[in-house]
């Protein structure tokens, strides 16, 4: 497993003005893998991505690739490439010489460099685009100007700072698959940042879901959207219910003044604990043979199924299901016990 | 007696003539909905019309025109040949100029040249001294730039020709730099009355002109730009002139139109820094028309500079479509 950690993050920490934008960060990436930086806004992802690309050093700690460590190698002497997230496609170059930049740089003989920036021309399906301007090309065919520009350079790692950002969900969703495809057909590793958490969900190997500068979980999509390790995380990734509840006993959980079984164990007899449930776990059944009983106070249309807001005198669920229930009538809720997920509580409010 | 005292009634009639008249062009407005625009804009055309249009016909009167007001070329074959009313005299006297020694005269012609020249060596220095400065102040990493941005500001509050004798105290025989060498114990230097001490002048009158249209064009360039050409395996030797200098061009462009028209043009500074040892254009078209007298001449060498200027606009017009970059100033 060792030799195939490309890039290691260890105890990277960065200030900017006092205030603390990552806390002790510690990370490794895998060789051809696709990986995900997620988290709100300021959350330190995108300051992660620059201290890999080079833009940002970092104040304490180590960024160590292919074995080496890179703290003080510049940007031109990394074999990373950037796709930033407005592109910063250069206003005075037309597609071809964008894409070109990085071989003329390198002083790759012309012929050479004519036949990569083609095969990109072709990989982005814009072959025939070369001599428009960059201003003249809508912001997808922009967007994909950029990844064909990095892409040319053959780097190891590319690295995407929120990429489809400006992007139509439209758009965006073919953009995803597209990038997920290109990714796994040539093979190279990527470094994704996104506060989209089903962008996130779709295309990544391993997710890494960071708040406040620091990890809260890194792990597939799988894991972190049915074992969340804290309310934060589980409150990021898809919709969920998160009560505050009590572990009576290992596989035995009160919350909303009931008690569940459920599958988790190890937290200890009568310990404070967060309890998730994702709005889709939750069955509506009649009135005499639910878990708990509730009255509906809204029902919201959402396409795929409608979300209702249930009260069950202590608790508001929120429930997800393809059938309605008029506003107002009671209905009883069911839970599975594999569906309850326990979780040691935040530490901060 | 005649009394030219305007009565009371006389006041109040003109400003309610002069409120009436606001009072129908409010209306004539609010009627004429599609018309506001034009009409607003009537007093500008009318201002052009007056300071701007009409003067430039009546150069052009003058300068295909004699004395007597009859249409000529004269006064362009004058420019060529400075000694050609002196020959035409000549000739009509019955004498041979070419015995007399009075062959083509080339005052004008070499002014002109020497003007051009000038101007060309200004706008070079200052493009050479102007574009660090305008880098250095755009830099964000560097703190000062904004007062730099000031100090660069406030000596144009000044007029110009107060800052050029603000020079010749400087540069005198006797002025603070000699008094220093000589106080030093070097030998006293002559400093004025030269071509450097016309350039020193000229240089320093126009050179905010070339700082701030390519200070404004490096202040707005994106910092991802550098970083994308950084990421791209550019060092930032190679990043200035692949990204930064072709995407400051426009500001070169307006820079140097703002120096290069002004000082090809620039009279005054010559004639106190260089004490009319060093004559430019713009100092024999102010000689012909006041001196000489002679508006004919005065006005056809106006009209060829004027044509001069108008050539190298469209010249650059041509490099920079949108003439950016002259906004600030």
């Amino acid at each position: 497993m060792e030799e195939q950690r490309l890039i290691t993050l260890e105890n990277i920490s960065k200030e900017f003005d006092g205030n603390t934008v990552l806390d002790n960060i510690n990370l490794y990436i895998r060789k051809n893998e696709f990986l995900t930086l997620l988290g709100p806004s300021g959350c330190g992802k995108t300051t992660t991505l620059r201290i890999i690309g080079g833009f940002e050093t970092a104040d304490t700690g180590k960024v160590i690739f292919d074995g080496k460590e890179i703290n003080d190698v510049p940007p031109y002497k990394r074999r990373v490439n950037t796709v930033f997230q407005k592109y910063a496609l250069f206003p005075h170059l037309n597609v071809r010489d964008n894409i070109a930049f990085g071989l003329k740089i390198k002083k790759m003989p012309k012929q050479e460099i004519n036949k990569r920036v083609d095969k990109m021309l072709d990989l982005v399906n814009l072959s025939g685009y070369g001599k428009r301007s960059v201003d003249s090309l809508s912001g997808g065919q922009q967007q994909r100007i950029a990844i064909a520009r990095a892409l040319v350079n053959e780097p190891e790692v590319l690295l995407l700072d929120e990429p489809l950002g400006a992007l139509d969900l439209k758009l965006r969703k073919e953009m995803q698959l597209e990038l997920k495809s290109m990714q796994q057909r040539l093979g190279i590793t990527f470094i994704y940042v996104t506060h989209d958490q089903e962008e996130a969900l779709t295309m990544s190997d391993t997710i890494v879901v960071m708040h406040g500068g620091h990890i809260q979980q890194i792990g597939t999509p799988k894991t972190i959207y049915d074992e969340p390790k804290n309310a934060f995380v589980a409150n990021f990734i898809g919709e969920s219910n998160i009560f505050k509840g009590t572990m009576v006993r290992d596989e035995l959980v009160e919350f909303c003044g009931q008690q569940f079984v459920c599958v988790d164990s190890g937290f200890g007899e009568n310990a404070p604990v967060d309890v998730v449930v994702r709005p889709e776990d939750v069955m509506l059944v009649g009135e005499d043979i639910g878990q708990v009983t509730g009255v509906i106070r809204s029902v919201l249309f959402k396409g795929v199924h409608y979300e209702m807001m249930i009260d069950t005198g202590n608790c508001v669920w929120k429930v997800h299901s393809t059938t309605m229930q008029p506003e107002g009538s009671r209905v009883g809720l069911n839970v599975v016990p594999f569906n309850i997920h326990i979780m040691h509580p935040m530490k901060e409010a | 007696m005649l009394d030219l005292k305007m009565p009371v009634w006389g006041t109040w009639l003109m400003a309610l003539g002069f409120i009436a008249f606001i009072a129908l062009l409010v209306l004539y407005i609010r009627r004429h909905k599609g018309m506001s625009r034009s009409l607003f804009a009537s007093p500008y055309t009318l201002w052009m019309i007056i300071f701007t249009v009409l003067p430039i016909i009546l150069i052009a009167y003058y300068a295909f025109t004699d004395a007597n007001g009859k249409f000529t070329f004269d006064n362009f074959v004058t420019f060529w040949d400075s000694n050609h009313t002196m020959n035409k005299q000549l000739i009509e006297m019955g004498f041979d100029p070419a015995e007399m020694g009075g062959g083509r005269g080339t005052v004008n012609l070499d002014t002109l040249v020497y003007s051009l020249w000038m101007a060309f060596l200004c706008t070079l220095i200052c493009l050479l001294l102007g574009y660090p400065a305008a880098a250095i102040m755009a830099d964000r990493q560097f703190k000062l730039g904004a007062t730099l941005v000031v100090l660069f500001i406030i000596p144009m509050w000044m007029n110009f020709i107060l800052r050029t004798i603000a020079w010749m105290t400087l540069l005198e025989d006797n002025g603070l730099i000699n008094k220093l060498l000589i106080w030093l114990g070097f030998e006293r230097v002559q400093l004025m009355y030269n071509s450097n001490a016309v350039q020193l002048g000229m240089v320093y009158n126009f050179l905010p002109f070339m700082v701030f249209p390519i200070y404004n064009a490096l202040a707005k360039q994106d910092v991802k730009l550098f970083e994308a050409s950084m990421d791209l395996g550019a060092n930032r030797w190679l990043t200035f002139w692949k990204v930064t200098f072709p995407l400051s061009l426009p500001g070169v462009v307006s820079g140097i139109t703002m120096v290069f028209m002004p000082a090809v043009t620039t009279f005054f500074i010559p004639r106190m820094l260089g004490g009319g040892n060093t004559e430019m254009f713009g100092d024999l078209i102010e000689r012909t028309f006041l001196t000489a007298n002679n508006w004919n001449l005065g006005s056809a060498l106006s009209l060829i500079m004027m044509v001069l200027i108008l050539l190298s606009l469209g010249l650059l017009r041509k490099v920079d479509p949108d003439g950016e970059g002259g906004s600030m100033l």
